[in-house]
C-alpha cells in the first residue's frame, strides 16, 4: 500500500533515511507529470496566501456597510463602481473583502475537520486492524451505523442536536467523514500486519504500540494522504452546505456557505451576491481535488507501471 | 445465491440494530429536557408535560423505552408528528414518491449519460474529448450543488424563463394522487398539459441532483473500462482481429460495469443526501425538505423517524445492489 512495496521493505534506518530524497524526488517526478494537478497545488497554495494574508488584501473590513452602496453590481457592469469590484450586498458590505475573509474559513474548517477525523478515525482503524477479532467488530459495525446515514443528514441532525454554530458543524462533520479514515487504515493494517518485517520487529522485542504506530503506520500512510485531501474539500462542501440550511457559521460570518443563504432571496434581482461565493466554494474544491488525483497517481504504485 | 442472500443480511442486522438504537437516542440526547427542547419558546403548562412524560414514555426505565421503540417500528408506529399531528409513517408514505421520481430522473440521467462519455474517455484515452470529458467531470464532482442549482435558476428562470422556479406542477394543477408520481399521476389522469407542466418542473432539479452522481459514474466507467482494456484477453481478442466495436461492447464493456454497479448503488446514500438540499432549493415536497423543516421547526419525533426511515431505505437499496452486484459477477457468489 506504499512506495515500498515492492523493495525489500525499510528495514534499517539508514536505508530509510537515504530513501527518502529519492522517494520524494520520484513522488515528485509522478506528480507534476500531472498538469491539472500542478495547476490544482498553485491555486491551492494562493488561497492559502490570499487566507494568510486577508487582512492585508481585502480593501475593506468584511462587516463594513455601506449604507449608500446597496447591492451595486460588479465594477464591469452598468452601475457598478470601481471601489467595489465585485459588487456590495444587501446591506451594501464589499463582496470581495468578505469573499477574501471566507477564505480563512473554507481553509480552516478543512484542517481542523480533516486532523479530527484522520487523527480518530486512524487510531480506531489501526486498533480494529492490529488487534482483530471483537475490537474489530466492535469498532468497524459502529463505522458501518455511521456510514448507514446519509452523511449531510447526519451532520445536520448532530448540529440539531448541538445547536448551530461553525464549531459544532465542524465535529458533526468529523464524525460523520472520520469512518472512511478507520476503514482505510484498517485495511492497510491488516495487509502489513503479516509482513516478514512486522515479525521480525515482533521477535526483536517491540510492544504494541511500537508495532502499530512505528513499525506498521508509517507503510499504511499513502491511502490516507489521498483520503485526507479528499476529505479536505469534502469538509469544505459540507460546511458551504450545512452553513446555506443556516446549521453551520450563522450570519454575519463571511463563510461563503452562509453568505449563499443569506443572498438566496436575491437570486433574480442581484446574481452577484449569488455567483461569487458559489464560485469561491468551486474554485477551492477543484483545486484540491485537483491535487488529489494526482496524489493518487503519484502514490498508487499499480498505476505507475502504465 | 440464497445462502449468498442470507449471509449478507446476517451481516446487517447488527448496523439495523445500531440504527435503531442511534435514532432512538437521539430525542433523549438533546440538550436539556427533552419535551421541553419539543415545545420550544412556548414552554408547557406542568399538566401537559406530565401527558407527554406519559405520551412518550419518558417516566419509564431506558430498556423498557428502547424495547416499546422498537415493537412500535417493527409494527409501523414511527409517532406521531408534533407539526402535522399525523402518524409520521403517513407523511413519509405521501412524500416519498416525489422524492423517489426526483431520485429517479436524476440518476437516470447520470447513468444515461455518464456510461458512455467514460466509456469514449477511455477508448480515446488521451485526446481532447477524454480530457475535456474528465475535466468537466472533476468540475461536477467539485460542485456544491446547492449554488449550481440557484445558477440554473438564474439562467433558465430567470434569464430565458424556460422553466419555473419551484415545485413539482403548476399551482393551477391539483390531483388526487393515485401512484404519488406526479408524471404517472398527470398521464392517468389523461391531462397533457398538467404533464408537460410536470415535466418542466421537474428537469432543473434532477440536473442538479444528478450532476455530482453523473460526474462519478463517468469517471468511475473510465477507470474501469483502461483497467480492462489493458488485460490479456482484450489484447487476445484483438490479436484475433476482432473488429475494435466488438472488442469494446463485448469483451471489454461487460467486465468493466462490474465496478461501476457498484458505484451507482453508492451513489444512492449520496443522493438522498443531495436530495435535501436539492429539494429545499426548488421546494421540492419530498423526504429531504420535509426532513429540513422538521429540524427547523424542532419536530423531533420526525427527525428521529425519518432519521431511522432513510437509513432503513438507503440500507435496503444498497442489500440489493449487493445481490444485483452477484447476479452479475458470478466470482461473488461462489465464494
Amino acid at each position: 500500500m506504499s512506495q515500498t512495496t515492492t523493495g525489500a521493505g525499510p528495514s534499517t534506518p539508514d536505508v530509510k533515511k537515504l530513501g527518502r530524497a529519492a522517494a520524494f524526488a520520484e513522488f515528485w517526478h509522478y506528480f507534476s507529470i500531472n498538469r491539472g494537478a500542478v495547476i490544482g497545488l498553485v491555486v491551492f497554495i494562493l488561497l492559502v496566501l490570499v487566507a494568510i494574508f486577508a487582512p492585508l488584501l481585502a480593501p475593506y473590513s468584511p462587516d463594513e456597510q455601506f449604507r449608500d452602496a446597496l447591492l451595486v453590481p460588479p465594477a464591469w457592469e452598468d452601475g457598478g463602481s470601481m471601489s467595489f469590484l465585485l459588487g456590495t450586498d444587501p446591506v451594501g458590505r464589499d463582496m470581495l473583502s468578505r469573499l477574501i475573509h471566507g477564505s480563512r474559513y473554507s481553509l480552516f474548517i478543512g484542517l481542523v475537520v480533516v486532523t479530527v477525523a484522520l487523527s480518530v478515525g486512524v487510531t480506531l482503524g489501526v486498533l480494529a486492524g492490529y488487534f482483530g477479532g471483537w475490537v474489530d467488530a466492535v469498532i468497524m459495525r459502529l463505522m458501518d451505523i455511521i456510514l448507514a446515514f446519509p452523511s449531510l443528514l447526519l451532520a445536520l441532525v448532530l448540529v440539531a442536536i448541538l445547536g448551530p454554530g461553525l464549531f459544532n458543524a465542524m465535529l458533526a462533520i468529523a464524525l460523520v467523514l472520520q469512518p472512511h479514515f478507520a476503514r482505510l487504515a484498517r485495511a492497510a493494517v491488516m495487509a502489513e500486519k503479516s509482513r516478514e518485517y512486522v515479525t521480525s520487529a515482533k521477535v526483536a522485542g517491540a510492544g504494541h504500540i511500537r508495532l502499530m504506530l512505528i513499525t506498521i503506520l508509517p507503510n499504511c500512510v499513502a491511502p490516507l494522504i489521498v483520503q485526507a485531501t479528499l476529505s479536505f474539500s469534502n469538509a469544505i462542501l459540507e460546511a458551504a452546505a450545512l452553513g446555506f440550511l443556516g446549521m453551520g457559521a450563522q450570519p454575519p460570518t463571511p463563510e461563503w456557505g452562509t453568505m449563499l443563504a443569506t443572498a438566496r432571496e436575491f437570486i433574480l434581482r442581484a446574481p452577484w451576491v449569488v455567483t461569487f461565493p458559489g464560485l469561491a466554494i468551486l474554485i477551492t474544491v477543484l483545486a484540491i481535488n485537483l491535487v488529489g488525483d494526482g496524489l493518487r497517481d503519484a502514490l498508487d504504485p499499480k498505476l505507475k507501471r502504465s | 445465491m440464497l445462502r449468498y442472500i442470507l449471509h449478507k443480511l446476517a451481516l446487517i442486522v447488527p448496523t439495523v440494530i445500531g440504527i435503531t438504537i442511534a435514532s432512538f437516542a437521539f430525542i433523549r440526547l438533546l440538550p436539556g429536557d427533552p419535551i421541553l427542547a419539543m415545545a420550544g419558546q412556548h414552554g408547557v403548562s406542568p399538566e401537559r408535560y406530565e401527558i407527554l412524560r406519559e405520551q412518550f414514555g419518558f417516566n419509564q426505565p431506558i430498556w423498557t423505552q428502547y424495547f416499546q421503540y422498537v415493537w412500535g417500528v417493527l409494527h409501523g408506529d414511527f409517532g406521531i408528528s408534533l407539526s402535522t399531528k399525523r402518524p409520521v409513517i403517513v407523511d413519509f408514505l405521501s412524500l416519498f414518491p416525489a422524492t423517489i421520481e426526483l431520485s429517479l430522473f436524476a440518476m437516470m440521467l447520470a447513468v444515461l449519460l455518464g456510461i458512455p462519455a467514460g466509456i469514449f474517455a477511455a477508448v480515446k484515452r488521451g485526446s481532447w474529448f477524454d480530457q475535456m470529458t474528465m475535466g468537466v467531470a472533476l468540475t461536477g464532482y467539485s460542485m456544491p450543488i446547492f449554488w449550481w442549482g440557484l445558477l440554473l435558476i438564474i439562467f433558465f428562470s430567470g434569464y430565458l424563463g424556460w422553466t419555473p422556479v419551484s415545485g413539482r406542477i403548476a399551482l393551477s394543477y391539483f390531483f388526487r394522487p393515485i401512484t404519488g408520481f406526479m408524471l404517472v399521476d398527470t398521464l392517468l389522469y389523461g391531462n397533457w398539459p398538467a404533464f408537460v407542466s410536470a415535466v418542466r418542473h421537474l428537469i432543473l432539479p434532477a440536473v442538479v441532483l444528478g450532476t455530482i452522481p453523473l460526474a462519478v459514474i463517468a469517471r468511475q466507467t473510465r477507470s474501469a473500462m483502461l483497467e480492462v482494456l489493458g488485460e490479456d484477453y482484450v489484447r487476445t481478442a484483438r490479436a484475433k482481429g476482432l473488429s475494435p466495436g466488438r472488442v469494446v461492447n463485448v469483451h471489454a464493456l461487460r467486465n468493466a460495469m462490474i465496478p461501476v454497479v457498484t458505484t451507482i448503488g453508492l451513489q444512492v446514500g449520496l443522493l438522498m443526501a443531495g436530495a435535501i438540499l436539492t429539494e429545499t432549493i426548488f421546494s421540492w415536497p419530498g423526504i429531504g425538505k420535509w426532513m429540513i423543516e422538521s429540524i427547523s421547526k424542532r419536530d423531533y419525533v420526525v427527525v428521529q423517524s425519518g432519521l431511522l426511515l432513510i437509513a432503513l431505505v438507503v440500507m435496503a437499496v444498497n442489500l440489493l445492489v449487493d445481490i444485483l452486484y452477484a447476479v452479475i459477477n458470478p466470482r461473488i457468489r461462489v465464494r
